[in-house]
């Protein structure tokens, strides 16, 4: 229902907003205006990475479809589950406790993996990488700033689904472990963009990218222990679900948030399948990155 | 010195089609060249070599002496190109989206003064994907300024405008040649390359089929003239001067002539109706227009 109420309520401010073309500035989200001195590039790639972010972040701010799969679903999906059921208990662990770290591994995919796949695709295919390609700008530079945008917001959601977990549902969280959630955050969201690159260059159109990347994640999350606990799964369907990089990162996630975890919080062989994740992807991102429309493609 | 532009035997082949079939071309510094095709002639093939987007099978090129097939940053500093598709950056507003493309260049120009230079001030602060066409295209026109680049493309810039948008992006485009840009133009509108053109190469079936200034594309210069009026009731062809009917090349209600000493025939046709009491009053002589030799040299290739 709720879902279905700001659904109906996004539908009708687009359509109000498409009503009227020369409504003029947003003001939210405005950037502090362009300094004087030298620009992003003289100032070196780190420098550039940060200035391509800034404008990324607008982009996507800005883009009510993101916001709601970035940053309102998520919250939602963890109210859903924890008033439904989160009194229960697993070895002795509130079932909210697990919910947390479930959700923030579909939330870290949201932002790093299904917005980029959608954006890149879009982007690609109208032109707006093409004309970039026109200027000085190289793709590395790019891929690490929107790479950066999404482990920014990615590091936002999972803390504000902590915060609500904590306050509303008595999640608990050994301070301990904070490090282990932030660090499986970062590594798993960094994994999930390079994957976003890597599987937009094997995407031919923009409305291929949806059904898509919801083919490949659905199932995924429900072997996965984004929504069931993977205790429950049948074990060879566990060992298929290891294979991937979700399982990794929901199940760092759940060690880091697990009462019984003393320590930093870091399961390294978690860490250890991401990174082959990053590393494969990085090297498909690369070499198959395109900047021109494959429709249009020679 | 150096043209900005040289290509010498360009070939483009997709499959068994040959798009692009041995084109030379040179551009020099502070030139306006159009590009002038109908659709599908190669004229996008051709830039987008000279813009480094595609490959070519054969030929040299050099675009500020650099080969665009590896072309690097230092190079791309020194371009601008504005598509033929391209959408709004996503959620960016005009004044945004140029911040965003001033920070990739080493020098860039001024935002504000670039955003003047297109007449998108009072569009500034707004979502670039909330623009009309022209004023998209408009902001195109200064992403591709915005590094101050000396040569700049222009991928058929006004195709889909509306009458008054293509005069206001005309305006723009001759503004260009102020800053003393170099302006490789694409277009299929012959009142466009005529407008704001030094020079025009007509392309065709990937070949180039005319080259030359507005005023002597194809021969338009020394091209023959045409007469035309309406003979008074009760007159015929047969009572024209014998010298007159020998240039007759039609008659459907109205007469025409065609010639190539418009002067001399002029005059033996006026005195011959004065001396017979008659008038013409819809009489006209004109030079070919450049859409009637355009349309003459790509007709062979349609």
């Amino acid at each position: 229902m709720i879902i279905l109420w700001l659904w109906r309520r996004w539908q009708r401010r687009r359509a109000a907003a498409a009503a009227e073309p020369e409504s003029g500035a947003p003001t939210e989200f405005r950037p502090t205006p362009a300094r004087e001195g030298p620009t992003a590039a003289a100032r070196g790639p780190l420098a550039l990475v940060l200035h391509q972010a800034r404008y990324d972040l607008l982009g996507v701010l800005r883009n009510g479809q993101s916001r709601f799969f970035t940053l309102i679903l998520p919250i939602l999906f963890l109210v859903i589950f924890c008033s439904v059921f989160g009194n229960g208990k697993v070895h002795d662990v509130k079932l909210s406790t697990t919910y947390v770290p479930g959700i923030s591994a579909l939330a870290v995919i949201a932002s790093s993996f299904v917005n980029l796949v959608i954006s890149i695709t879009a982007q690609r295919e109208t032109g707006v990488l093409k004309r970039r390609r026109a200027t000085p700008v190289s793709a590395w530079i790019l891929i690490a700033g929107r790479t950066l945008t999404a482990v920014g917001m990615s590091v936002v959601v999972v803390a504000v689904l902590l915060a609500v977990g904590r306050v509303a549902y008595g999640v608990t969280l050994p301070t301990s472990t904070i490090p282990g959630v932030a660090f499986t955050t970062v590594v798993g969201s960094v994994t999930f963009c390079v994957l976003a690159y890597a599987l937009s260059s094997a995407i031919s159109n923009e409305d291929a990218a949806q059904p898509m990347v919801q083919a490949i994640m659905l199932p995924l999350y429900f072997i996965s222990g984004v929504f069931i606990a993977t205790d429950v799964l049948p074990g060879w369907l566990h060992h298929v679900a290891q294979v991937f990089p979700v399982e990794h990162l929901s199940d760092g996630l759940h060690h880091a948030y697990d009462p019984a975890v003393h320590g930093v919080g870091i399961v390294w062989s978690d860490i250890g399948v991401l990174a082959i994740w990053c590393a494969i992807g990085l090297a498909v991102a690369l070499v198959r990155f395109s900047w021109l429309p494959k429709a249009a493609a020679d | 010195m150096e043209p900005v532009v040289s290509v010498r035997g360009l070939r483009k082949r997709y499959g068994q089609f040959e798009a692009v079939a041995g084109i030379d071309l040179e551009i020099a510094r502070g030139e306006i060249f159009a590009f002038l095709g109908p659709n599908g002639a190669g004229k996008t093939t051709t830039v987008e070599i000279l813009e480094g987007f595609r490959a070519r099978t054969a030929g040299e090129v050099s675009v500020l002496g650099v080969d665009p097939a590896h072309g690097d940053a230092a190079w791309r500093n020194r371009v601008g190109a504005v598509l033929q598709e391209s959408n709004a950056e996503p959620g960016l507003t005009v004044r945004e989206s140029l911040q965003l493309y001033s920070g990739y260049y080493l020098e860039p120009r001024d935002i504000d003064e670039t955003i003047a230079l297109v007449g998108l001030q009072e569009k500034a602060d707004t979502t670039g994907t909330k623009l009309s066409g022209g004023q998209r295209r408009r902001l195109d026109v200064a992403l591709a300024l915005i590094g101050d680049p000396e040569l700049i493309f222009l991928d058929e810039p006004t195709t889909g405008f509306d009458p008054s948008a293509r005069r206001t992006a005309w305006h723009v485009i001759d503004g260009l040649r102020e800053l003393g840009k170099t302006v490789f133009l694409t277009t299929h509108y012959m009142d466009e390359a005529e407008q704001l053109a030094d020079r025009i190469a007509v392309i065709a079936g990937g070949r180039i089929v005319a080259e030359g200034t507005p005023g002597t594309l194809g021969g338009r210069n020394s091209m023959a003239a045409t007469i035309r009026f309406t003979l008074p009731e009760g007159t015929g062809a047969d009572d024209l001067p014998p010298e007159l009917r020998a240039l007759l090349a039609g008659e459907d209600g109205r007469v025409t002539l065609t010639t190539d000493t418009p002067l001399v025939h002029l005059h033996a046709l006026t005195g011959w109706a004065i001396g017979r009491g008659l008038d013409l009053p819809d009489l006209d002589v004109r030079q070919p227009t450049l859409e009637e030799v355009y349309l003459e040299l790509t007709e062979e290739h349609a």
